[in-house]
């Protein structure tokens, strides 16, 4: 067998500050930022679920902007400050999408539900959806399989309304 | 996903010396495409280059009174810019038909124009294509064709484009300029990509070693009479069966200027000067609209699940062409056909 050695690339190592708190690592060029953030940084709130940017469950706000972290390569961010559902909150109190998705019962197993805030914060600094129809077409990119919308679209009107 | 080298270019020539000292190198921006290719290796490069953080992120006026787009300006951000909002709707409605807002913050203009086509058997590394593995065949022609092209197809290959964007700007008569070791180019959008013949692993007429720059728009925007339709399985977030960009001038009632290309039919923004040239000088009603329609769907052929498109797409292009004429746009988000 061919000696592979010096052709696995050596780690390369950046800064994200995420957040709020800065981090150093080191990692192989084709390491996702979804799973540096589950497997590096400890951070699974973030969840990998088609792993192909099809279902929204890995979205994250880089610079503020929403993404899917499963097709963004973490060395492509050296520098960016990332915020994951981890970071929504503010001294113990819950950032008010985490609360309307509270008060509005809008999940069922759950695990979209990162994803689905983490695009929802995204969709309010965008400042583009007026009604329902817009919220539904601009979240979009975030799948429930259990088929919690209605209530989902609910939580981010309230947080809406109140932003 | 393979492993692979990765290297951050300093600017547009590195970026092309990074090209020509590997062959096996490929360009990344936004990834969106490229990305999950590599994860269903069907994309394999050697090395990655970085062309992220180059300043191509500009929408500056030009001298005629066009825009000049940077190739790395994120899709969201070229729907929401306000002389894009002002003077052409055309393309700002495409392109918040396509992908998700997550992938349209992410995917930047040139990488658009470069993304592949969907089609499963391309993906599906299990099954002949001869767009990934030229000589192998095409699993579609006898497959699963449903979602296929019905234009400009060939023995060879039967994709279709997947771009919302490409196709208003094929409308819109865009420029692509690009930059090489030989120096600078510009083409027309609809001669970047290709029809697929014999040799459909090659999409576009992007040379090796050469790097979309950015894209120009032409004065004219069409900013009145002009609408997107998309057609597909579900409202959003999902590719089109057909698309229809269309775009008028009118005198009156009749047609001073018609622009009209078709999406999710063939390897390419379909556009025939042909059915446009049927529509100038004429009244806009639905007789002169079905002759554009006919003529722009000339030379269409189906496979054993898509023959459907045929008919959707020539009522496409009418429905489309009466929104133009009556100046109610198709709302991307309040999916009602009006």
């Amino acid at each position: 067998m061919a000696d592979l050695t010096d052709q696995i690339p050596e780690r390369i190592s950046i800064n994200l500050v995420v957040n709020g708190v800065r981090r150093t690592l080191e990692v192989v060029p084709w390491t996702t930022l979804l799973d540096a953030l589950r497997d590096r940084l400890e951070l699974t709130g973030t969840k990998k679920g088609c792993d192909h940017g099809q279902c929204g469950a890995c979205t994250v706000l880089i610079d503020g902007r929403r993404v899917n972290s499963c097709l963004t390569l973490a060395v492509m961010k050296d520098g960016a400050e990332i915020t994951t559902i981890e970071g929504l909150a503010k001294d113990g109190t819950l950032h008010p999408l985490q609360q309307a998705f509270i008060d509005h019962d809008a999940f069922q197993c759950g695990y979209c539900t990162p994803g689905q805030i983490c695009s929802a914060a995204g969709l309010l600094a965008e400042g583009r959806a007026r009604d329902a129809d817009e919220i539904r077409e601009l979240m979009s990119g975030n799948l429930c399989r259990c088929g919690a919308y209605p209530n989902i679209v609910a939580a981010i009107e309230q947080a809406m309304s109140r932003s | 996903m393979n492993n692979f080298q990765y290297s951050r270019a300093s600017d547009v020539a590195d970026a092309i010396r990074l090209l020509a000292a590997d062959p096996g190198a490929k360009l990344i921006a936004g990834g969106t495409n490229l990305i999950d290719l590599m994860k269903e290796n069907v994309e394999r490069p050697s090395r990655l280059i970085d062309i992220s953080r180059l300043p191509l992120r500009d929408i500056e006026e030009t001298a005629d009174g066009g825009l000049r787009i940077g190739a790395l300006v994120p899709n969201s951000d070229l729907a929401y810019h306000p002389l894009i909002e002002q003077r052409y709707p055309l393309l700002a409605s495409a392109i918040l038909a396509g992908a998700s807002a997550q992938l349209r913050n992410m995917a930047s203009v040139g990488g658009n124009l470069m993304q592949r086509t969907r089609c499963p058997y391309f993906y599906d590394t299990t099954t002949p294509c001869n767009k990934r593995s030229p000589g192998m065949g095409c699993s579609a022609l006898d497959g699963l064709n449903r979602n296929h092209a019905i234009l400009g197809t060939s023995e060879s290959c039967i994709a279709t484009s997947p771009s919302d964007m490409g196709v208003a700007l094929a409308a819109l008569g865009a420029l692509v300029h690009i930059a090489g070791r030989t120096g600078d180019r510009t083409i027309a959008l609809t001669d970047f990509h290709r029809l697929p013949g014999d040799k459909p692993h090659i999409d576009t007429n992007l040379g090796s070693g050469e790097i979309i720059t950015a894209v120009e728009l032409p004065p004219q925007g069409f900013a009145r009479n002009y609408s997107y339709l998309k057609i597909r399985d579900r409202l959003s977030y999902a590719f089109a069966l057909v698309s229809v960009a269309a775009a008028l001038e009118l005198e009156g009632n009749a047609v001073s200027e018609a622009r009209l290309a078709l999406g999710g039919v063939a390897h390419k923004p379909w556009r025939s000067l042909e059915a446009e040239a049927a529509l100038r000088g004429q009244a806009a009603t639905p007789d002169h609209f079905g002759r554009a329609a006919d003529l722009l769907l000339q030379g269409a052929t189906a496979r054993s699940h898509n023959g459907f498109k045929i008919e959707l797409a020539r009522r496409a292009i009418m429905r489309t062409l009466m929104q133009a004429t009556s100046a109610t746009p198709q709302s991307q988000s309040h999916k009602k056909i009006a």
